[in-house]
């Protein structure tokens, strides 16, 4: 690849960057926090590329300047007047490069959606047992909690904490291999790489038709009945359905509450 | 590797006629290869083809394979370009006498103030590789530049934290962590300086940055780092999305029952997965039915040597190098860890 194609590969590289950056589309792959140094990298990219050009351009003119002719061979990229020798010992650029051009493609062209029902149901639900206990719950009748949150007083408070209230919380609905219906919410600590699948069970009154990878909120109450993951032996605590309606993706598809 | 196959096609078939784009003039035999053009008509290709492409992908396995494959993209450029900026400071602005100065004379002294040095690289292993190899170009005993490479993403307070965040509970697994982390580094350099054989150490060819300007050097450096080190890290993102994708974790749970086996197993899964070491924790963490010494190996072995770190090695060292370093760093990373978790958890 020589240098105009890598200045090419950098501006769109740095414009994807930034484009993911600027937009919601970062949060399908990476957590939240990694926004600023996302679009500082994505403004360096941009510099390189414009410093590439200028560079060559730069390097052509003093060539010209100098008498050397200015040939196309060094319009379309001699090191600009740095060639370390001739013949074999020419720095050759690097040819992996060429691979940049696959994530470009596939973030511009596919942007791949946030990791579903497919990776949930692969991967054992990420359930831990939270030392410090958990805190009271806010006033009300109906009280919204993180589908996490939920997870973890069902499970390991036994659902002491939850004093019978009615619970309204919202997640991905994936479906087991036995047809249980599961609500399952991605939890993330950098990048969908590490992500991992917090899931509860749902029972009582779910909806007929469950569409897998469509968000739902559901509203219930407590149930001791549990299950065990069948791929990491982890606790699945239930909800006891009284209302489900689906509901649109929340901004951020991942929960992030692990990165304090 | 087996990237050849998703490379883009076209191109590696016409790769020979390359070299001619650059220097040696007037050769007018044949296709010129001509790598704007070339680039353009792939992404043209991209954009007509998009429709068919999106369906192909639509499958839930691939779906999953292309977004952890952005996503670790995504999430290592911002580190790659932080790594990549300091190499070029490294290269263009730090006097080579600098480091003569700051570092012991005796290599065997310079490997621990190495290693200790890398607490203060804050980012991961994505950063530490191109940092790394502009201290071996300015002159740093390899040794020492070596304990820094293995160190720096382990032992770095963000890292630490976010070990502390994912262990509550077990402040000893960050004691751990750190002691390990350094001992396997300062052990790596000091084996290097006995064994190490300096024509092992073959960066590939860069372009020479003599006779330019500072601004044209260091922009220059900035370039060919994020591309070559970014088309490694391209090849190690693939691998690392196909085993996310593609095998199952339950039969990770049919290892953690024996010890040995246990740290075996995570220590592999570790070089496998690729995980960013300011994240590993967490994975770490959630791996509840291994022993803490087995989930100490994953926190060790992971940041020192991974699919895309051994990528970005052999860009930066060259491939007899990282032949080498790699099996080494591993063994050596798996026993301290073990000992270390025997002391200490």
């Amino acid at each position: 690849m020589n240098r105009q194609a890598q200045a090419a590969v950098l501006l769109l590289t740095g414009g994807a960057i930034l484009h993911t950056g600027l937009t919601d589309l970062y949060l399908r792959y990476v957590k939240a926090g990694l926004r600023p140094l996302l679009l500082a990298a994505g403004v360096v990219l941009i510099a390189t590329a414009v410093a590439t050009v200028w560079y060559d351009y730069r390097g052509v003119r003093a060539e010209s300047v100098t008498g050397t002719e200015p040939g196309t061979e060094s319009v379309t990229g001699v090191e600009s007047g740095a060639v370390t020798g001739t013949g074999p010992h020419t720095h050759r650029e690097p040819r992996v490069a060429w691979l940049l051009v696959l994530p470009l493609l596939a973030l511009v062209l596919v942007a791949p959606p946030a990791l579903g029902s497919y990776s949930a149901m692969r991967t054992g639900t990420a359930l831990q047992e939270q030392p410090w206990g958990f805190e009271d719950l806010p006033p009300g009748n109906t009280v919204r909690l993180s589908l996490v949150d939920y997870a973890g007083r069902a499970a390991y408070d036994h659902g002491r904490s939850l004093e019978d209230r009615r619970i309204r919380t919202a997640g991905l609905v994936a479906v087991g291999d036995d047809g249980t219906p599961y609500l399952v919410r991605m939890a993330l600590s950098c990048c969908a790489a590490d992500a991992q699948p917090v899931k509860i069970g749902l029972t009582g009154r779910t909806p007929p038709v469950l569409r897998p990878d469509t968000w739902l909120e559901v509203t219930g109450t407590y149930t001791a009945k549990r299950t065990r993951d069948p791929v990491n032996d982890g606790i699945i605590p239930f909800l006891a359905v009284t209302e489900a309606k689906p509901v649109s993706a929340p901004r951020d598809p991942y929960d992030e509450s692990w990165n304090g | 590797m087996t990237t050849t196959d998703t490379a883009p096609p076209g191109v590696e078939d016409r790769e020979p006629d390359e070299p001619r784009e650059q220097g040696s003039s007037g050769d007018p035999k044949g296709w010129q290869f001509n790598s704007p053009l070339v680039l353009t008509m792939l992404l043209l290709a991209g954009v007509v083809l998009q429709d068919p492409l999106r369906g192909a992908l639509s499958a839930p396995v691939m779906q999953s394979w292309m977004t952890v494959f952005v996503a670790v993209m995504v999430q290592a450029l911002p580190f790659l370009v932080l790594g990549v900026l300091l190499s070029a400071v490294i290269a263009v602005f730090v006097p080579p006498s600098f480091f003569a100065r700051a570092l012991p004379r005796k290599p065997a002294l310079a490997v621990p103030v190495a290693g200790m040095a890398g607490a203060v690289l804050p980012g991961c292993e994505c950063a530490s590789v191109p940092v790394a190899g502009a201290l071996v170009r300015r002159g740093v005993t390899p040794a020492a530049a070596l304990a820094f490479l293995l160190s720096a993403p382990a032992i770095n307070p963000i890292v630490l934290t976010a070990t502390a965040v994912a262990f509550p509970g077990e402040p000893r697994m960050v004691l751990a962590r750190f002691v390990a982390s350094l001992l396997v580094a300062c052990a790596m350099g000091w084996l290097w300086q006995r064994l190490g054989r300096t024509d092992w150490l073959r960066p590939p060819d860069r372009p020479s940055s003599e006779g330019l300007g500072k601004g044209a050097a260091f922009w220059g450096s900035v370039r060919h780092d994020v591309m070559h080190a970014g088309g490694f890290l391209v090849v190690g993102a693939m691998v690392a999305a196909t085993l996310k994708a593609v095998v199952p974790a339950d039969w990770l749970g049919h290892a953690a029952g024996n010890p040995v086996v246990s740290v075996l197993v995570l220590a592999v899964l570790a070089v496998l997965l690729s995980i960013c070491s300011e994240a590993d924790a967490f994975v770490a963490g959630s791996l509840t039915q291994f022993s803490l010494t087995a989930r100490l190996a994953f926190l060790v072995v992971g940041p020192m040597i991974d699919l895309k770190l051994f990528a970005m090695q052999t860009a930066t060292f060259g491939r007899g190098f990282a032949l080498r370093f790699a099996p080494a760093t591993f063994t050596l990373a798996v026993l301290v860890s073990s000992l270390v978790g025997a002391v200490l958890l």
